[in-house]
């Protein structure tokens, strides 16, 4: 049966994760680009233009790490303990990056929480993409546990997407301030969008190449007739967006660039779901393989359910309540 | 440097690390969210200045607790995948959908209306700046709730099945949720949390009071939170007794090690007030002890028998030293708190609360004593629990993850350097906050009150960190 429980758990818990790299993104893209700030000024700017949300967003990589603990256990009790070093250091970066934004105001000198939030935020995007790219290699099973050694994941392909997901995350960053902020940090981060975006495509593009030849199963979702027609669609949407992303960027829109970068992240996340369904953990696991007892998975779908909706609606109200540009004199602290 | 450990020695010291730092953020920030509340409702009913003064002080020092609970909670839901996996793997339909409720009702309540209570006054207007900073405390309760409820399965499971593969499968999540210790533990903890709160706020108040008695803010403040000791401390020993009484009942082995009782008393058994346990001889040493008081109160009848460790087979007994003190230590302080709550009454019957400077110092003492309790109880109840994750199924030896020992010490010691360094850092910047008095303007440092321009390396002045007379 294709639309069970699990099927639907699979479908939640990627909305989860993309929902997560959508709102911590650009989050995590304005502590990347931190030092490239022209003064204390622009990088308080910055920091207060995600304040209000930061942990709102922070609390889909809990749901994304919870909700694979509650219906898939068994992905969560092979993946974590086969990505120990990546995700130990992404939630000790994220521990540094979090703090920064209320230790930073209770300082006189703010470099060192400056460094912290730079390094946390950096440090913790490139981890995520390595826990991407080490999961997309595939991951050693036998009985029910983790099998291979301490530094699998350390491959030069997960590398590449770890690099790929700091330069997109550095991207959204950069489009959010053109969005949130006026003047000359504007000009510099419009700027800095184009090339950026440049960037994250080329990556994009490798990394899209590269992937097939990984494993004959990828080439195959990608690459057989009529299937190849449907998965032809999602270079297509790409492509429409960096029309759309580059036209904003000499048009000084605002919106559109943030939105089209945005796009890129989701047009690669469904081209990952093309390469890997139905697996959750390649190249042994399939979701159904993983997915706990149907009671637990209905047990909690009720939650989701009814929770998530209202999530998303007081998720857009915060944001709505901090619309609109900046104001530098505002601030509660 | 941690050579010679087992993985699994080192996976337990990195979970008792990380799993202690993180109870000390919620500990505080339950009790203050909920006061947030309190005094944010009694402005907008009296309008008194003074309850705004006081929300605006407390709310910046909420603000840099809970990051740190936001930070700490991040590495939690993730501990039991990279080192508890096959505790992960066995337990997770049962406790996986429990604390995807807590994510989804509780911290989410959180982190979504934080931003508006912290920022958004203006935004939004008083109403809806009411209705999230409610949320917000109402958020902390349910994510109490849920963990709580997580970890009393773990102590008393119930309404599970074992499936082909060993894991453990819901039958009736009703049962699953209302575990025989459930609501015991709920109450014992949201009181903790309550208490504890109110001391730290009682301990801030006196030190301001010290400084200047007609300080506005601090005596309300001292005011408010020596109510709360006086009459929470009473409910708060009554619910332990209770919570103890249950645990009699599912988990004999942890109460007899709570009580020092290696030993059966088929005719009464003997309160030991103190001793220093001794494992080899499986006695307690140099004891103090009040007789037949432990049946008294276990069983309501001086005579009545207690089973001692001498019951339980020595590979299913908790480590008793450990157990002993920390409990010894929790009821100690909760007696304490006690006598501060009844002192602080007499103290206001005679007219004397805002100028007794002895109470004053003696509330100064106890403002970090609910945290030791939180971390002394839970020591006790999580210790006891062993050598057990899910109470007499699933032993702690067989729920680790395969990860090597010296991948699990480098993390550990990353985990505690890093988490000494930062939230060592938070904890500071708290105090420093709590050092100036309620209605200075800004209390972040920077922008404080006009500084003299820093040439001499010599640390500025504060009028603040001057004792008034």
């Amino acid at each position: 049966m294709l639309f069970d429980l699990a099927f639907i758990w699979a479908g939640l818990i990627a909305f989860a994760v993309m929902t997560y790299v959508i709102l911590d993104g650009f989050d995590l893209g304005i502590g990347i680009l931190f030092p490239f700030a022209k003064s204390e000024a622009d990088r308080d700017l910055m920091m207060n233009s995600v304040a209000p949300v930061w942990d709102g967003n922070e609390t889909w990589l809990v749901l994304g790490g919870g909700g694979l603990f509650a219906v898939f256990p068994l992905a969560y009790a092979v993946i974590m303990p086969a990505l120990y070093i990546p995700i130990t250091v992404m939630l000790l970066a994220l521990v540094f990056r979090g703090v920064s934004f209320e230790y930073r105001w209770r300082v006189q000198n703010k470099g060192v929480w400056d460094i912290a939030f730079f390094g946390g935020s950096f440090l913790a995007a490139l981890c995520q993409g390595i826990a991407l790219g080490a999961l997309v290699q595939g991951i050693e099973v036998t009985d029910r546990a983790y099998s291979g050694g301490w530094f699998d994941w350390l491959s030069p392909f997960s590398i590449l997407t770890g690099v790929a997901v700091v330069i997109g995350y550095a991207l959204l960053g950069a489009t959010w301030i053109v969005l949130k902020t006026e003047n000359d940090i504007q000009v510099q981060m419009r700027k800095w969008s184009w090339w950026l975006g440049a960037a994250t495509l080329v990556l994009i593009g490798i990394i899209s190449i590269v992937t097939p030849l990984l494993d004959p199963v990828y080439f195959d979702r990608w690459f057989n007739l009529p299937g190849s027609l449907w998965t032809m669609v999602v270079p297509l949407l790409m492509l429409g967006l960096i029309w759309k992303f580059f036209t904003g960027l000499n048009d000084q829109r605002d919106l559109q660039p943030f939105l089209c970068a945005l796009g890129f992240f989701v047009v690669s996340f469904i081209g990952i779901g093309v390469s890997f369904y139905p697996m959750m953990v390649p190249p042994t696991l399939t979701i159904w393989d993983v997915a706990a007892p149907d009671s637990s998975l209905a047990f909690a779908l009720v939650g989701a359910v009814i929770l998530i909706p209202i999530i998303l609606a007081y998720t857009a109200y915060a944001y709505w309540v901090f619309r609109g540009k900046m104001d530098p004199s505002e601030g509660y602290h | 440097m941690l050579d010679g450990f087992s993985a699994e020695t080192l996976a337990r010291v990195q979970f008792a690390f990380t799993v202690s730092f993180h109870i000390i953020f919620p500990a505080f920030s339950i009790g203050l969210a909920s006061f947030l509340a309190v005094l944010n409702a009694l402005y907008l009913k009296t309008r008194d200045e003074t309850y705004l003064t006081l929300f605006t002080y407390w709310k910046k020092i909420f603000a840099v607790a809970f990051g740190m609970g936001v930070v700490s909670g991040i590495v939690m839901s993730y501990q039991f995948g990279t080192n508890w996996s096959v505790f992960s793997d066995r337990a997770g339909p049962i406790v996986g959908p429990l604390m995807a409720y807590e994510v989804l009702s509780a911290f989410f309540l959180e982190a979504g209306f934080l931003g508006i209570m912290l920022f958004g006054r203006e935004r939004v207007g008083e109403k809806l700046h009411m209705f999230a900073t409610a949320m917000v405390a109402f958020g902390t309760l349910m994510s109490a709730t849920w963990i709580l409820s997580v970890n009393s399965w773990m102590q008393t499971p119930a309404g599970y099945s074992i499936n082909d593969v060993g894991q453990f499968v819901p039958e009736d999540w009703w049962q699953i949720v209302f575990n025989p210790s459930f609501p015991y533990r709920l109450v014992h903890m949201v009181l903790a949390a309550f208490l504890t709160t109110s001391l730290v706020v009682g301990a801030v108040g006196a030190l301001h009071l010290l400084r200047d008695k007609t300080d506005r803010e601090a005596r309300r403040m001292f005011s408010m939170a020596m109510w709360m000791a006086a009459i929470v401390t009473p409910l708060q020993i009554f619910a332990g007794d209770l919570h103890g009484l249950n645990t009699l009942e599912h988990q004999p082995a942890k109460v007899m090690a709570m009580e020092g009782h290696y030993e059966s008393h088929p005719h009464g058994a003997p309160l030991i007030l103190f001793g220093i346990p001794n494992p080899e001889e499986r006695r307690i040493d140099y004891a103090i002890e009040i007789p037949y008081a432990s049946s008294l109160i276990l069983r309501h009848q001086w005579d009545a028998p207690l089973d001692g460790l001498d019951t339980i087979p020595d590979d299913e007994e908790p480590p008793v030293a450990i157990v002993f003190f920390s409990f010894r230590v929790m009821v100690g302080l909760g007696f304490a708190m006690l006598g501060l709550g009844m002192w602080s009454l007499w103290a206001r019957w005679k007219g004397t609360i805002f100028t007794s400077p002895r109470l004053h110092r003696a509330a100064i003492l106890m403002g970090p004593s609910g945290f030791v309790a939180v971390l002394a109880g839970w020591i006790t109840t999580e210790v006891g629990r062993q050598p057990y994750t899910v109470y007499g199924m699933l032993r702690t030896s067989e729920s680790l993850a395969p990860v090597d020992a010296p991948a699990v010490a480098a993390s550990l010691i990353a985990f505690i350097v890093v988490y000494f360094a930062v939230f060592g850092a938070g904890t500071f910047y708290i105090l420093r906050m709590m050092n100036k008095r309620p209605a200075t303007p800004k209390l972040g440092l920077r922008d404080g009150p006009i500084r003299t321009a820093g040439i001499t390396p010599a640390p500025q002045i504060d009028t603040d960190f001057i004792p008034r007379a």
